[in-house]
């Protein structure tokens, strides 16, 4: 396990950033943690990489204690917090250097990351320029490069593609599966897409704990509800509540059919199945029998924005009532 | 007396965070304006100043120098210092910096030696003052070497005072107003000994600091002076690690 945390807890003044927390991150894993701005992501960051320690709680990486070992976790950690600072009256090769040296490399081995660093991030032309004078995605690159420089076994990166362009946003999240090919790697974001893109796993957090652990594919599923079919269909009558909707309102595993009106002699129909049915090919079948034309006719799945929305929305809702 | 040579590392590892940031912190005074703003500046204003009154005198001492500077010392140190955490705090390098493996001393040390040295190489131009006053006349050697030892000593404290100042806040004008107003009651406690209450005045004007500084500058050093320069130094500076961790409260 990279990464263990155990009821973490912290308390700014009375307020919970943090509310007893608890998750694995396994090694080698890029790690998707999402949430509305203020949910706890970066508090639980700045934890992990011991800048600030937890009112109550454990922390374990590389299955050394954040509390007792920070030595040890520090140098383990390579870690980009929120906003990308950087010191921007440094040039590229300055900054690279201070962050090595202060991870204690030295010499050939400095030197050497140095270069493979500049290489694989792409800002090797661009080395001897001003910080200051770069632009986001380069700095980007170099806030990167900074985090990577003493190959650290964990990788935290706090939102590292806000303020980019998209163009940009691609090019660093290439950069970070590449690199996290090799790592494990903890990232944060309040953008689903993101996730998508970039990452095995993901933790939904909201107001300080987590609402939601699992792949992708596990909370699609988990949270997917019921399906909704959307229909238009051609048929020679003006009374379709009783023509029609009793044949649709008759197949199995449809939950409700809802009639939209209609346009000359399109009607529109909205049918909800049950999870985990299809309905549209009894729907078809029906249709063709009765002689109705079908003109359209789609489903659609509950979407990972839905799932997010639901999540870090109705139980802010149920907590707070 | 036994030596662990485990120790060794640890020893060298620590001397070696200390000198990146100091180099680090130096680097940066000469690559913006600061470092040579501070070095004309130091020298116009001293040179200004005390040429325009040494010929009236009509002898051949840098005692009017050495009076001088610890004035000139209580906008320019602020002015060095101010940057040197308030910056990192509001550009949030601050949490790179104490993510490092590094303990929080250490980057206080660093950061605190590369402004005094700024002070000492800002002091170099000013033996020009020293060259034009041994052609011109026979000068004593002593309070000469005192005063610029005093005032080494005396900016270290002042750089101290500045550094503990810029780790209260992230705003650089803050740090600037607090630091000047923190060293300026340094400054003044051994003048204002009338208004202080007969049985308090030995110990007020043992905590001014122009007190050991005249003590030096006159060319006797006296060890209750090192020891006031050295504990108020380091007194000072372990309250800016304090500081500095206070993000862990």
């Amino acid at each position: 396990m990279a990464i263990a945390v155990r009821n973490l807890t912290k308390l700014y003044g009375s307020e919970k950033a943090v509310d007893a927390i608890t998750f694995d991150v396994k090694t080698g894993e890029i790690l998707g943690f999402l949430g509305p701005n203020g949910a706890g992501k970066t508090t639980t960051m700045k934890i992990i990489t011991c800048y600030m320690p937890p009112t109550s709680g454990m922390v374990e990486v590389e299955g050394l204690d954040i509390a007792e070992h920070s030595f040890e976790v520090r140098k383990k950690i390579g870690y980009l917090p929120e906003m990308n600072p950087l010191y921007l009256d440094m040039n590229v090769v300055e900054y690279l250097e201070y962050s090595a040296r202060l991870h204690g490399l030295k010499d050939a081995l400095l030197r050497s990351r140095l270069k493979e660093m500049m290489d694989v991030c792409g800002i090797a032309d661009v080395r001897h320029k001003d910080i200051g004078e770069l632009s986001k995605g380069f700095r980007q690159r170099v806030g990167l490069a900074q985090a990577m420089i003493h190959d650290p076994e964990v990788l935290i990166l706090d939102e590292p593609t806000s303020g980019l362009d998209p163009n940009q946003i691609v090019e660093i999240r290439n950069l970070i599966r590449q690199l996290g090919r090799a790592k494990t790697v903890v990232l944060s974001t309040h953008i689903l897409s993101e996730v998508q893109a970039t990452c095995d796993r993901v933790i939904i957090i909201n107001e300080g704990t987590i609402v939601a652990d699992g792949t992708l594919e596990q909370l699609q599923q988990d949270f997917r509800g019921s399906e909704r079919i959307s229909l238009e269909l051609k048929a020679n009558t003006t009374n379709a509540m009783t023509v029609i909707y009793p044949k649709f309102k008759d197949i199995r595993h449809v939950e409700s059919v809802e009639y939209g009106g209609q346009e000359g002699e399109v009607h529109k129909f909205s049918i909800l199945a049950e999870k985990g049915f299809d309905v549209r090919e009894e729907i078809f079948r029906r249709a063709v029998s009765e002689g109705w034309v079908l003109m359209e006719m789609s489903r659609k799945a509950t979407s990972l924005e839905e799932v997010f929305h639901k999540l870090t929305t109705a139980e802010t809702i149920i907590t707070k009532q | 007396m036994k030596f662990s040579t485990k120790e060794i590392p640890k020893v060298l590892g620590t001397l070696s965070n200390v000198g990146t940031i100091f180099k680090k912190e130096l680097r940066s005074y000469f690559n913006s304006a600061v470092a040579y703003v501070v070095i004309v500046v130091f020298l116009a204003i001293v040179g200004w100043m005390y040429t325009s009154s040494m010929f009236l005198i009509n002898v051949a001492s840098l005692r009017m120098m050495f009076e001088l500077i610890p004035l000139v010392f209580l906008f320019v140190v602020p002015a060095i210092t101010m940057r040197l955490l308030a910056e990192e705090k509001k550009a949030g390098t601050i949490e790179l910096l104490t993510t490092k493996p590094l303990h929080d001393w250490e980057i206080v040390a660093g950061k605190f030696l590369a402004a005094w040295a700024l002070i000492g190489i800002a002091l170099i131009p000013t033996l020009i003052y020293y060259v034009t006053v041994v052609f011109l006349g026979d000068i004593d050697n002593g309070p000469v070497i005192g005063g610029y030892l005093g005032l080494l000593f005396m900016a270290g404290v002042y750089v101290a005072i500045g550094l503990l100042a810029s780790s209260f806040t992230e705003n650089q004008i803050v740090a600037f107003i607090v630091g000047l107003l923190l060293m300026f009651v340094f400054f003044m406690m051994d003048k204002v000994l009338i208004f202080v209450p007969d049985f308090m005045t030995s110990i007020v004007e043992y905590l001014g600091i122009d007190f050991h500084f005249s003590n030096i500058a006159r060319g006797v050093i006296d060890s209750r002076d090192v020891v006031y320069f050295g504990s108020v130094l380091g007194f000072t500076l372990y309250l800016s690690v304090v500081s500095l961790e206070k993000r862990k409260w």
